[in-house]
């Protein structure tokens, strides 16, 4: 193909998607699109099983009955989030076993917000209600981005998290309406996740390369400081409601803008956990790489059967 | 069935109590496990069991709960007991030291689960019988699912199936006190309300051996059978799992969540 062929293609290509198209697995598309598709797909997809840790981490310990089939009901959503995004990952032209390598090299990367250790637990509920809560406002804008296959997982996907962040919500009300001991449990869990949550919209947007590209693509509708900031106004007033304290001093509503003011996340601290030194950034990656080493036997055997089964199929056939 | 005396509420309670608790410490043990199976099918899988496991419990303990009064909750009763309150037998509190032993501890316990609540489906106690007409499909996918991983693990390769064997040679003793009733038990049996548990050996049996002949793997020879589960005499793993199980409600007694 030469460059005048490409250009063309990409022209097309470009139309499509400012006409609202969606690009589908078997269509061209420019070899930047697919590289990036495959990068922040994956991405989303490790975060969606390394997020399964810190809440897993609180199955067996959950209080009650009810509470203990809700947590595990979320976490292998969770599992099946991973699982649809990998799929889609997979129509760009890479496999599950490759990525997973990739997550366990440490060369990809995933949501800092999961190398936050879950110590109480309030920290469910602070988790369902923030994390989760962070994570629709980042993916209901890519409902409507341009590559079918994830369009479609961000649809399925955004259903179950809201439904996670309401009963997160509902585990602090829960707290906030119990013993000061519970109160005072709650209180502590906002306190230590409110600033990573925030975090995890990403750097300011002075700081933050390739916008326009992923605007274009829309794999990105809003700034990341947008994005911040509509969160930060629609969980103030849930904080209010049940009666916890946001931990910024600095945070007040300015009538002028319409918006919360709020104070200067840690950047310093956002590079390191980003950088691997984080509080379990090393204990997650082991448990990942712990699980798929005690796991290559049994995937080993699987294939091995299957072999087994495909050859007496054949041999039954011949017969 | 035919039908005796009709046991007091007190044994009725125990009888469902005890069912349960097998289905309570092997839910809790595959709880543990999600996030960290071999791939993304297997956790979903294993979560699912567990999921259908807890809600039978859910079911029982909360009828328990009703026939218990004084306060009881599905709640008090799987998280407030003494270790030699719980009466699951010692096969599901053995510990998941691979996937091959986890499949085998499921495999062993979800054919006897099945066989159990064939019988229980047509239980003189109208609740009983509705609890085990709607577990017994989730059960039957159960068992086709460890059945299918323990032919997969049998009959893949020599490490799989090495594995499988000794996971098999390992629990196998735990397969038989099941069979054995209790007084609770033998009364619910003779009320027409529980099964007669020892007319299910030989069907179980029957079954295992079938599943293993496409394994290709063997019962270990001269077993000796372990009990002592059901009269609450457990092994050193249970009081691990009770601690972790029970850490929130005796750090914070009588709260809400
Ligand atoms: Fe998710
Ligand atoms: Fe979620």
């Amino acid at each position: 193909m030469n460059e005048a062929q490409t250009t063309s293609l990409e022209e097309v290509f470009n139309r499509r998607i400012d006409a609202e198209e969606k690009i589908e697995p078997k269509d061209w598309m420019p070899e930047k699109y697919r590289k990036t598709h495959i990068r922040q797909i994956s991405q989303h997809a490790h975060s969606e099983i390394v997020g399964m840790l810190p809440e897993g981490n609180w199955i067996s310990r959950a209080p009650t009955l009810r509470r203990k089939v809700a947590l595990l009901a979320k976490v292998q959503d969770e599992a099946g989030h991973g699982l649809y995004l990998y799929s889609a990952a997979e129509t760009l032209g890479i496999s599950r076993d490759e990525l997973l390598d990739q997550l366990h090299d440490g060369t990809a990367k995933y949501s800092s917000i999961f190398n936050y250790p879950t110590l109480t637990w309030a920290d469910i509920g602070a988790i369902g209600w923030l994390v989760d809560g962070a994570a629709i406002m980042n993916q209901v804008a890519l409902i409507n981005t341009s590559y079918g296959p994830y369009s479609r997982a961000m649809v399925r996907i955004c259903k179950e998290e809201s439904f996670h962040q309401r009963q997160g919500y509902e585990i602090l009300m829960t707290l906030m309406k119990g013993t000061d001991e519970q109160r005072a449990m709650a209180q502590d869990a906002l306190d230590r996740w409110w600033w990573p949550s925030l975090m995890m919209f990403g750097p300011r947007d002075d700081e933050s390369p390739n916008t326009a590209q992923s605007m274009r693509w829309k794999l990105k509708r809003k700034s990341n400081d947008e994005l911040r900031q509509a969160f930060v106004d629609q969980t103030v007033p849930q904080a209010e409601l049940i009666g916890l304290r946001i931990p910024d001093p600095a945070l007040c509503w300015n009538e002028e803008r319409g918006h919360y003011d709020f104070g200067e996340i840690d950047w310093d601290e956002f590079r390191q956990v980003v950088q691997g030194n984080g509080p379990c950034n090393r204990e997650r990656l082991e448990a990942r790489r712990a699980a798929h080493r005690n796991g290559t036997w049994v995937r080993e055997a699987a294939l091995a059967h299957a072999a087994k089964q495909a050859d007496r199929d054949s041999l039954r056939k011949a017969i | 069935m035919t039908a005796a005396a009709a046991p007091d509420t007190r044994t009725l309670a125990d009888f469902v109590i005890g069912m349960a608790d097998n289905d309570l410490i092997l839910a809790q043990q595959l709880g543990k496990l999600c996030g960290h199976g071999p791939n993304l099918e297997t956790d979903i899988a294993l979560t699912n069991i567990s999921l259908d496991l807890f809600g039978q419990v859910r079911s029982c303990f909360q009828y328990a709960a009703t026939l218990l009064g004084n306060g009881a909750t599905e709640d008090t009763i799987a998280f407030l007991r003494k270790e030699h309150e719980y009466r699951n037998v010692l096969l599901v509190e053995q510990p998941s030291l691979d996937f091959g032993h986890i499949i085998v501890r499921q495999f062993l316990y979800d054919v006897f689960h099945h066989l159990l609540l064939e019988r229980l489906q047509f239980s003189a106690d109208e609740t009983i019988a509705a609890i085990a007409r709607k577990s017994i499909k989730e059960t039957a996918y159960h068992v086709r699912f460890s059945a299918d991983w323990l032919v997969r693990l049998g009959d893949g390769n020599d490490e799989s199936r090495a594995r499988a064997q000794a996971a098999l040679d390992h629990l196998w003793p735990y397969a038989d006190e099941w069979f054995l009733p209790t007084a609770v038990e033998s009364a619910a049996a003779a009320a027409g309300i529980g099964a007669d548990l020892p007319s299910l050996r030989e069907p179980y049996q029957r079954k295992v051996a079938a599943v293993l002949r496409e394994a290709t793997l063997e019962l270990p020879a001269d077993t000796h059978f372990r009990k002592g589960g059901k009269q609450g005499i457990h092994t050193e793993h249970m009081g691990y799992i009770l601690a972790e199980m029970q850490s929130m409600q005796r750090t914070y007694p009588g709260m809400q969540w």
